[in-house]
């Protein structure tokens, strides 16, 4: 028995990539003897050897912080010693305590942990190699995607096993409160940062300038979630571009040569969260982290999750990368300890790299048949799902069909060689039990087992409770939706718009990529080369004939145009909701509580009266999306008035993407804009 | 400590000897009693001969001690004997006549050069690779009238094509020559120069101002699209020190005096005017003011714009000179600073009356071993801080160190081997100093004796605090000769497929060790993309310390076997560096000037507003272009 395989990534086998089970070695030789080998990892050889407590004395007198310190005190009138003393205390709750000990113990915990829950933990070897490698040329960052809390700790669990230097691990406030836990977590090389820092002064000044000691002095790499949070959709997030920046300010600086970030895809058969991630996202509020709730939650301990794979990918070089991009020289006339705001240059530069970094890690995301499944379930009404449960046969044809397109597109696919695809897909039926299960030859959406109750339950429960298990489909779907998301912009392009002039089509394209541009990762500037990938794969697949002036939709590519179609509706579904609440109100203005409750119960009416199709237009994730494409796109405002955020709206500017989007607006009437922000 | 004085004494000695050699010559002294020694111009129409006076270093015929194709005199040069050593010839240096033992597996070891590998050089310039100069024949006509020297011979007019950037050399060694001068002409004094100007106004000829031919910005390239007739104004043979003023302190000199006669014929009468560029054999009095230069011991003598108190330039306009000899004025903006700087590109600088000093009582070299580099930038950042810098402080990294080691002749004795090997296990076993990353500073104080020694033990203390440890006079000593045998080097190495080349900037203390280590970074980054096969020398060292920042120097060099087209590899790798260091926070140039080589910075470096100032000037100066080298703008 292997415990080596391989992931196909497109067509043919050249692309394929060597995956190890790391839990295989773990499963054969004791946890204790892994958990107390010998830790020799070769560091950054330009690093200065320095200990935690040199660091965080470093951060303190440093003239940044003397600098900021003095200003803060004059704008708040206490003394410089109030506010220094301040400053020790948030870098107290911030700092890392990076101890090995501490590690060997997560260690030997995890290991437990891990073979219960994962069949195998899939780590492609040649990515580690090259991280080994640029980890003694310059400082690393490793930018992980962020799914599952049991992300946190899988990092260091592998540079701990491969003998690399251990991260030092951004995280949030939260975890830093858990009872034991937290403290545990620091001592395995978590640092805190509190949620929604806003314009506190001071603790961005000790925060920044402690990001940047770790990267300057080269004392660990950095490992933080670009994406900022947890996906709760298991689909990427438009990435955060604080901690990028602080991040990349020692290069842009001249105060290290070269910077490494190594994106990391972490990839699940089956999120440990799932169905938390649902409930959040209905509006029912997760646990708090508490070390009592992690122990409550040990339950799902019992459960099969599959496998997991983390991919490594290729080291990028901040320096080349950034070429051409920012001229390093407009940091030479100021001192380069003083805060200094970032040119539009140095924010447009960031962004850019911080979006790519988020499409890297899409790229290197391993995709089993379930978020294909996912895909074709979703399109199927969820009435049927429910109620007369879909054909079996007719799933596994459309899989199948499903899976080429997929490798067409170049997807990273997971699918297991060795079995027939039918008992492939079976397993993966079965693995997800949660959310689907196969009775007679139908799959059927599987509801939430409520507890004895004397009442009948009410058609709003019965519906957030069908909800809650589309809202986990369409997570799982979500994992493959960065394959298809732009050949789908296309689609529906040619649907909505029924022109076949590139230009037209270019246009309706830039416009929907902008509309849903906080849905779905799109690196700024980038439109015409979207656009241009989107044909070549619609071309690819033989859905569309491509010429210098137009797209021709084929006759044998109805089928490929119509699942993608059908794919990004649900989407396009949700967004006319809120667009329509937004035209059809009275109100000008919304506090961000009441619009979201408002739209909840308006996406709940509709549903329940038929007139709207897709539950995923209750997810609160969506409704925000909404909201930062509106004021991303000017339509509305932003304001904060007595502790929560207003929202003033331009009607008629929304009424007009409305109707775009609706195809009312003919696509020649839109200016082609690709846009100018970079 | 060490505290012996053979360093000065040694010095004294040779200044004693060279003394010896010059005597009978200017006896004058003793002729009158006042305080001013003067000498006239004493270009006599008819004066065309070569044999003028013995002590001056420059003939006319350059070649006739020169290397046409390298560095310095003929006679002296770095070779690989048959026993496979290296030997330094000749008998000007202090170098010169020893065998260099470890020389040859540095230089093998670092550049992965071979003895089986060489690239000679053409061994005579080929006349006919020469094109035949453009003459203009009226001014031929009138220059003919006025007696002024010329001639359009090839060698002479090679000679003056150049300066010493790689590509100029290597060009030169492959017998490659591009638009060259059309005639060289050797005025004897500002009036021969005055003529010189007017002729070419009158008859519209290019002239291009030539010194010392030390430049390394691409400053004597002739433009290859200058259509006229180009006239090299070689300024050689005006190198009369005019007088000396000793009740003021000033000397009033002609602006083609090189260095080394300078400072030779100022210590004859006591004197030293304390500029001493690495280049000062060579380079003229007036290539230092029209490049701004600075010279090593700049923190006691102060740099080119800090010595000269009075200029005199012969431009098209006419000539241009402030009316008295006043220390400091404030009449708008300084003229001179409209002088230095120009770069050929005004008009020739005939005279300067520049600050001398008495010869300093003592000298001292001495040197501070550190564990690495940042410990030694510290602490010359510090010394700079209470501004105690001797004469020159220098910091050369870890590779620097090893090649200075390199370069250690044979030694004579069982003895000094032994105490050799006795110190290395000292500072690197008993002190734990990192032989690979270990970097030393070289310095040189000078002053009265006792100020000297109060100076030394100041600065030593303050190294201390930075982990630095004395390590002797030899090793600062040997620092400093090197800086001179440097060049010759480069010769040796493109014998072997071994291509360098030095560059500097000046740059805020706090940045200097971010721009070391990215310029550093940065040039073996880029060898490796243009396919460089060997590992380059990458190496650098803070030369001149300011208040609020210091020079640094960068050297380059690798071995280009297996690349087509070595030289603008080269030239590619430079210009990366070059960015790296604006990048960074560097300036432009801190003494090398702009020339051609980094004209297309300029813009950025000074602003449009800056360039439009400079340019004005140009244009009134200077309307036909008649100084047409096209440096700097």
């Amino acid at each position: 028995m292997s415990n080596t395989y391989r992931v196909s990534c497109g067509a043919g086998l050249e692309n394929e990539e060597e995956f190890v089970d790391i839990l295989e070695e773990r499963r054969r030789s004791s946890d204790l003897g892994h958990a107390l080998r010998t830790f020799s990892p070769h560091p950054y050889k330009g690093a200065e050897s320095c200990s935690n407590a040199d660091l965080n004395k470093a951060v303190l007198e440093s003239q940044y912080l003397r600098y900021m310190a003095k200003e803060i005190a004059a704008e708040t009138g206490s003394s410089v010693e109030e506010v220094r003393e301040e400053a020790c205390g948030i870098l107290e709750e911030m700092s890392q305590n990076l101890q090995l000990k501490c590690i060997r113990l997560m260690g030997f915990t995890l290991t437990k942990v891990l073979k219960r829950l994962y069949s195998g933990i899939f780590v492609n070897m040649e990515g580690l190699n090259m991280l080994q490698q640029s980890i003694q040329e310059h400082p690393v960052i490793l930018m992980p995607n962020h799914r599952s809390y049991m992300d946190f700790l899988m990092i260091s669990y592998i540079m701990f096993t491969y003998d690399i230097p251990l991260p030092f691990i951004a995280a949030g406030i939260p975890l830093a409160g858990m009872k034991l836990v937290g403290e545990l977590l620091r001592r395995s090389g978590a640092f805190f940062i509190r949620r929604a820092i806003g314009s506190d002064k001071l603790y961005w000044a000790v925060l920044s300038e402690y990001v940047r000691s770790i990267v300057k002095t080269g004392i660990a790499p950095l490992e933080f979630y670009v994406e900022g949070l947890r996906s709760r959709t298991l689909k990427s997030m438009m990435p955060k571009l604080g901690m990028m920046h602080m991040v990349m300010e020692p290069f842009f600086k001249g105060e290290v040569y070269d910077i490494t970030l190594i994106p990391i895809s972490i990839s699940y058969d089956r999120v440990l969260e799932e169905s938390l991630l649902a409930h959040e996202l209905l509006g029912i509020p997760k646990p708090k982290e508490s070390t009592t709730g992690l122990l409550k939650a040990s339950k799902v301990l019992q459960e099969d999750y599959g496998s997991m794979h983390v991919n490594f990918g290729r080291p990028m070089s901040v320096r080349h990368l950034c070429e051409g991009k920012i001229n390093r020289c407009q940091y030479n006339l100021v001192p380069r300890d003083l805060p200094q705001k970032p040119s539009a240059e140095v924010q447009a530069c960031v962004s850019w790299l911080a979006h790519l970094m988020v499409r890297v890690q899409e790229e290197g995301s391993v995709m089993g048949p379930w978020a294909l499944m996912a895909c074709l379930l979703l399109q199927a009404p969820t009435r049927v799902l429910t109620e007369e449960g879909l054909p079996w046969q007719e799933l596994t044809d459309k899989t199948l069909w499903l899976r080429k397109l997929a490798l067409d597109f170049g997807a990273r696919l997971n699918w297991p060689r060795q079995a027939p695809d039918t008992d492939v897909m079976s397993s993966t039926v079965a693995l997800h039990g949660s959310v689907v299960n196969r009775k007679a030859g139908r799959v059927f959406l599987v509801q939430e087992e409520e507890p004895a109750r004397n009442r009948p339950i009410s058609p709003e429960e019965e519906m957030i409770s069908t909800a809650a298990a589309v809202l986990m489909l369409a997570s799982y779907r979500n994992m493959s939706l960065h394959i298809f998301v732009r050949p789908a912009l296309l689609a529906t392009a040619l649907h909505i718009t029924k022109t076949t002039q590139k230009d037209e089509l270019l246009a309706f394209f830039c416009f929907l990529r902008d509309v849903f541009s906080n849905e779905f990762i799109f690196i700024p500037g980038n439109s015409s080369q979207d656009f241009e990938e989107a044909c070549f794969l619609l071309k690819k697949c033989g859905a569309v004939h491509v010429s210098e002036q137009e797209v021709t939709v084929s006759d044998a590519g109805l089928e490929v145009l119509s699942f993608l179609q059908a794919l990004l509706q649900p989407f396009i579904d949700s967004y006319q909701v809120i667009f329509r609440f937004l035209c059809e109100n009275k109100v000008h203005v919304y506090a961000e509580k009441q619009f979201l409750t408002a739209v909840r119960n308006l996406a709940t009416e509709l549903i329940l009266s038929g007139e709207l199709h897709t539950y995923e237009a209750l997810s609160s994730d969506t409704h925000k999306n909404v909201l930062s494409a509106l004021q991303r796109m000017d339509t509305l405002t932003k304001s904060r008035a007595s502790q929560q955020n207003e929202y003033t709206m331009n009607k008629a500017a929304v009424r007009r993407i409305d109707d775009i989007l609706s195809g009312k607006i003919p696509p020649q009437m839109l200016h082609t804009t690709p846009e100018a922000k970079l | 400590m060490a505290s012996n004085s053979s360093g000065g004494s040694d010095r004294q000695r040779v200044a004693q000897q060279r003394l010896r050699i010059i005597t009978g010559h200017l006896q004058r002294r003793e002729d009158g009693d006042s305080t001013i020694i003067a000498a006239e111009c004493k270009a006599e129409g008819s004066q065309t001969d070569v044999s003028r006076e013995e002590g001056k270093t420059v003939p006319r015929r350059r070649q006739e001690i020169m290397k046409w194709n390298g560095w310095g005199y003929s006679d002296t040069k770095f070779l690989f004997n048959k026993k496979g050593q290296a030997e330094f010839t000749g008998k000007r240096y202090r170098l010169s006549g020893m065998t260099i033992p470890a020389l040859k597996e540095w230089f093998e070891g670092t550049f992965g050069a071979s003895m089986q590998h060489k690239s000679p050089a053409a061994p005579a310039l080929n006349s006919g690779a020469v094109q035949p100069p453009t003459l203009n024949e009226a001014f031929l006509e009138e220059l003919k009238s006025t007696g002024i020297p010329f001639s359009h011979d090839a060698e002479d007019r090679v000679f003056r094509a150049h300066g010493h950037c790689l590509h100029e050399i290597f060009a030169l060694r492959e017998g490659k020559v591009g638009r060259v001068p059309d005639m060289v002409v050797w005025p004897n004094c500002h009036d021969d120069v005055v003529k010189i100007v007017e002729l070419a106004c009158k008859h519209d000829v290019c002239l291009i101002p030539y010194g010392g031919g030390t430049s390394v910005s691409s400053g004597l390239e002739c433009p290859p699209e200058e259509t006229r007739c180009i006239v090299s104004v070689d300024t050689s043979q005006m190198n009369r020190i005019l007088w000396i003023d000793e009740k003021n302190l000033t000397a009033h000199v002609e602006a083609g005096i090189v260095g080394q006669d300078l400072e030779r014929l100022l210590n004859e009468s006591g004197y030293c005017t304390g500029h001493e560029p690495d280049s000062m054999e060579f380079s003229s009095l007036g290539g230092w003011v029209a490049t701004r230069a600075s010279g090593m011991k700049k923190n006691i003598y102060g740099n080119i714009e800090d010595l000269v108190v009075h200029v005199k330039m012969v431009t098209p306009q006419g000539v241009i000179e402030k009316s008295c000899l006043g220390p400091r004025m404030s009449t708008g903006p300084d003229i001179h600073h409209f002088i230095m700087g120009s770069e050929g590109t005004l008009g020739v600088v005939t005279e300067v009356t520049m600050k001398i000093r008495p010869m300093p009582e003592y000298q001292k070299y001495g040197s501070v071993v550190f564990p690495n580099f940042e410990q030694g930038v510290a602490c010359l950042r510090e010394v700079a801080k209470q501004r105690c810098a001797p004469a020159s402080i220098r910091l050369m990294d870890n590779e620097q160190f090893k090649f200075g080691h390199a370069l250690k002749p044979q030694v004579s004795s069982m003895f000094t081997s032994f105490l050799d090997g006795l110190k290395k296990f000292y500072i690197t076993k008993f002190k734990g100093f990192d032989p690979d990353r270990l970097c030393v500073a070289t310095l040189l104080f000078e002053g009265g004796r006792e100020k000297v020694l109060q100076h030394e033990k100041q600065v030593y203390d303050i190294a201390a605090k930075f982990g630095g440890l004395a390590a002797g006079e030899d090793n600062g000593q040997r620092g400093y000769m090197l800086t001179f045998v440097i060049a010759y080097l480069r010769d040796l190495g493109m014998e072997y497929y071994v291509i360098g080349e030095s560059f500097e900037t000046s740059v805020p203390w706090d940045r200097v060790l971010d721009i070391c280590r990215n310029v550093k970074a940065r040039i073996i980054g880029e060898c490796k993309n243009k396919g460089v096969q060997f590992q380059p020398l990458s190496t650098c060292r803070v030369t001149q310390t300011y208040d609020t920042g210091a020079c640094v120097y960068f050297y380059f060099a690798f071995n280009y076997r297996g690349l087509s087209d070595p030289v603008h590899v080269y030239e590619q790798v430079e210009r990366a560096a070059r960015e790296e260091i604006l990048a960074n926070g560097g300036s432009l140039s801190h003494h090398h000037g702009v020339g051609k080589l980094r004209k297309e910075w300029m813009r950025e470096t000074v602003s449009n507003v800056g360039m439009g100032m400079l340019q004005s000037v140009k244009d009134y100066v200077d309307p036909k272009n008649i100084f047409g080298n096209r440096n700097l703008l």
